[in-house]
């Protein structure tokens, strides 16, 4: 996935001289990650630039670039270290074009690892997506493969709104489905790791079925599509796996279309439960298949506690915790 | 080594409180003509002492002395004043409007005239501004319309922003005037950021951020600061020193222990000081700044010395926190009168024509008050429609917002 990111960057960056790439790191070293590798010596300083340590200051200034009219796509080094540009992102790029009707847009593209799985400990694990989805004007992005991860982060660079694109860097080498005692495979066994050369796009705004299912419906998102596959696997249950890819817009009519089909549907993330994105979503799910529903929503998320270091695998939703969701939601 | 005792915790306090006798002996004021005008690429380390003196053009005989003098023609002096007058009378009838209830809101600029008017005219078409909400000089002295601002003000049917913005909070890429958000500083990073995309672009625009005293404490002030110095973006980063941040004088953001001018210098940015209320001054040393920014030559910090004369808005009553003669102690005077005064001196200005100018610019300030009143106040008359607040949160509707927006009836 580091390379398809690298990939979308680079496409982007050869397409159009306005974007722009910097983050702590980001410019000769290539990025903590090697997401940037090579791109600040194939297009220069002025295009891809090592930046302080300042969140608020790299999210601030790009959105004076945006305003200028650049499209700079920017490196926040792990989505826990995003709250000092929070300001930024919520009062302001969020908020430009519609505070100046259109005077001024801001099409930002705020790149961040985000969830757990890897002994990251309280600061190197959170999935703060809620803390963005509940924001009017943002859109938020997470991508669970390499082809998407690609599709997604050019889509989003090309957006005209700002776009929070969230990385699961657990799945930057490979698929993970919470098994942490087997070993991880690479991507190139995978076929969601074959990454097509050159420009294409993953459309923002679109889930997609990643297994068809008719007994109950799971909504799922990055490192969790792959927790929730092993988990239906193992459980032998017919599950219907939607990967959302973009939290917000959300593409409502698949998930309501599936529940309708399955009556019964279980939310999955790595995020804290309490006000998580699935408290949005099962929500959603009640308003709109009210009468097709066979049993409760459930969610299973992470615990409402700081993401702990010792105790990885008793917080990550593993698949089985999810499995035995999956049996409940249809025993009930 | 010697027991000392308890520590005690330190809270700065203005010099005087309400009830008090105004004080400003604490506030070095030095000689105008007696700062030298250095070269724009001059070494930032030889010109430190700058950041604790004060540039200043207009002397006590209203004569124009020293080396940043004469740089401007009468013509541009008088349209100078005639910026300030309208910026002041726009003031008023402003806050008149929001005492009769046509608006929620209003912030005036009063005693602050000289530092926008003058430093748009130091800047050339095309650069922006990244301003605070007590800057509308920078419009006024641009030609922007005082009707459209009045309309804004209203939240009427030909308000711009379609009555989404609280009052004041006015945008216009036209006119170099970056969007005002309501989050304090937010815009001073931006503005770096802006400054240097033009310089990726290999363009020849420049930047100006504002900010005022208080909001230098603000972190994104500090990210200004960096980003300016580290990448020489093309900025010129404005303070606004007028003593006051709503009720907190300037000591708790530590103006006292050094002067905001100063703050430049850890990053070694050429930071200079100037006396807001002369209007030559302030655009002499813009200009510098501008020029410096233009030529390659990277960011400059300056500090307008002013002070703030008029409430915080008209939600504020500083009679509550400050002696009320305080602003007449003030020893830097008044803008207005100071330009006035100087071009009286230079023979081409009289009190008579100040008087008739003073009438005229209100005549022209109540027809576009009455103008704008014609689309509607806030309360009364033509509005925005209710289906302009689910406009433009982003490019394209999407389907939540279409959904919300069939809820909602409009």
């Amino acid at each position: 996935m580091i390379e398809a990111i690298r990939d979308a960057m680079d496409v982007s960056m050869a397409r159009d001289s306005q974007v722009i790439v910097f983050g702590e790191d980001v410019g000769f070293f290539g990025g903590v990650f090697r997401c940037t590798q090579g791109l600040q010596a194939k297009y220069g300083k002025s295009r891809c630039f090592d930046a302080p340590i300042s969140e608020a200051g790299i999210v601030g200034s790009a959105i004076g670039m945006a305003a200028y009219g650049l499209k700079p796509c920017v490196e926040v080094q792990f989505a826990d270290y995003v709250y000092p540009a929070y300001d930024q992102i919520v009062s302001e790029a969020a908020r430009l074009r519609y505070r100046s009707n259109g005077d001024f847009t801001c099409p930002i593209v705020v790149r961040m690892p985000t969830g757990g799985g890897i002994f990251g400990g309280q600061t190197h694990s959170q999935s703060p997506e809620a803390l963005f989805t509940h924001v009017s004007g943002l859109k938020v992005v997470v991508p669970s493969n390499p082809h998407d991860a690609k599709g997604l982060l050019i889509a989003a660079i090309e957006d005209p709104d700002p776009v929070i694109f969230l990385e699961p860097k657990r799945l930057y080498n490979g698929p993970f489905d919470g098994h942490h005692d087997r070993p991880v495979t690479p991507w190139s066994k995978h076929e969601l790791g074959e990454v097509a050369d050159g420009h294409y796009t993953v459309p923002l705004g679109k889930a997609v079925i990643r297994r068809p299912g008719a007994a109950v419906t799971v909504l799922a998102y990055g490192t969790m599509v792959y927790v929730a596959e092993a988990a239906a696997g193992e459980a032998g249950i017919d599950a219907e796996i939607i990967d959302l890819r973009t939290l917000l817009p959300l593409d409502l009519e698949t998930i309501v279309a599936s529940v309708k089909k399955t009556g019964r549907c279980v939310v999955v993330h790595e995020a804290t439960l309490t006000s998580g994105f699935g408290a949005e979503l099962s929500a959603l799910v009640q308003e709109n298949c009210f009468y097709h529903l066979e049993a409760p929503v459930a969610r299973v998320a992470g615990w409402d506690t700081p993401y702990p270091h010792a105790q990885e695998w008793d917080y990550f939703p593993g698949p089985a915790r999810v499995g035995r969701a999956l049996v409940e939601t249809l025993e009930a | 080594m010697a027991d000392a005792g308890m520590l005690r915790f330190h809270v700065p306090e203005p010099e005087v409180r309400p009830g008090g006798t105004p004080d400003f002996s604490n506030v070095t004021i030095p000689n105008a003509g007696s700062v030298p005008r250095p070269e724009i690429d001059v070494d930032p380390r030889a010109i430190r002492d700058m950041a604790f003196s004060i540039i200043r053009v207009l002397n006590r005989n209203g004569e124009a002395v020293g080396p940043w003098a004469g740089l401007l023609s009468d013509d541009e002096l008088l349209e100078g004043l005639r910026h300030m007058m309208t910026l002041r009378s726009f003031d008023q009838r402003m806050q008149m409007a929001q005492r009769q209830g046509k608006t929620s809101f209003y912030m005036q600029h009063l005693g602050e005239e000289a530092v926008s008017c003058a430093f748009r005219k130091a800047l050339t078409k095309g650069d922006m501004n990244f301003p605070t909400y007590r800057q509308a000089g920078l419009l006024i002295a641009d030609g922007y319309p005082m009707v459209t601002m009045m309309n804004q003000i209203y939240s009427n049917e030909a308000d711009p922003l379609k009555g989404r913005q609280l009052p004041i909070m006015y945008s216009s890429k036209e006119h170099g005037f970056f969007s005002i958000s309501g989050n304090l500083a937010t815009q001073y990073i931006q503005a770096v950021g802006w400054a240097m995309a033009s310089a990726i672009s290999n363009d020849s625009r420049i930047a100006a951020a504002w900010i005022g005293d208080g909001s230098t404490a603000e972190s994104d002030f500090h990210a200004a600061l960096v980003f300016a110095s580290t990448y020489k973006a093309p900025v010129v980063l404005n303070v606004v020193n007028n003593q006051w941040a709503i009720s907190t004088f300037q000591g708790i953001a530590r103006g006292g222990s050094g002067t905001f001018a100063a703050r430049g210098l850890g990053f070694g940015i050429p930071s200079l000081r100037v006396d807001g209320n002369d209007y030559l001054a302030v655009h002499a040393v813009a200009k510098w700044a501008a020029e410096r920014a233009r030529s390659n030559l990277g960011p400059t910090l300056v500090e307008y010395v002013t002070y703030r004369v008029g409430a915080h808005s008209s939600s504020d009553d500083p009679s509550a926190y400050r002696p009320k003669a305080e602003s007449d102690a003030w020893p830097l005077g008044d803008p207005i009168v100071r330009l006035k005064n100087h071009l009286i001196q230079r023979g081409v200005w009289s009190d008579e024509r100040h008087a008739q100018a003073e009438a005229e610019i209100l005549e022209t300030v109540i027809a576009a008050q009455k103008e704008a009143e014609s689309h509607g106040t806030l309360h009364a008359g033509g509005k925005p429609s209710a289906r302009d607040m689910f406009e433009g949160v982003y490019a394209e509707m999407p389907p939540h917002l279409r959904r919300q927006r069939q809820q909602a009836g409009v």
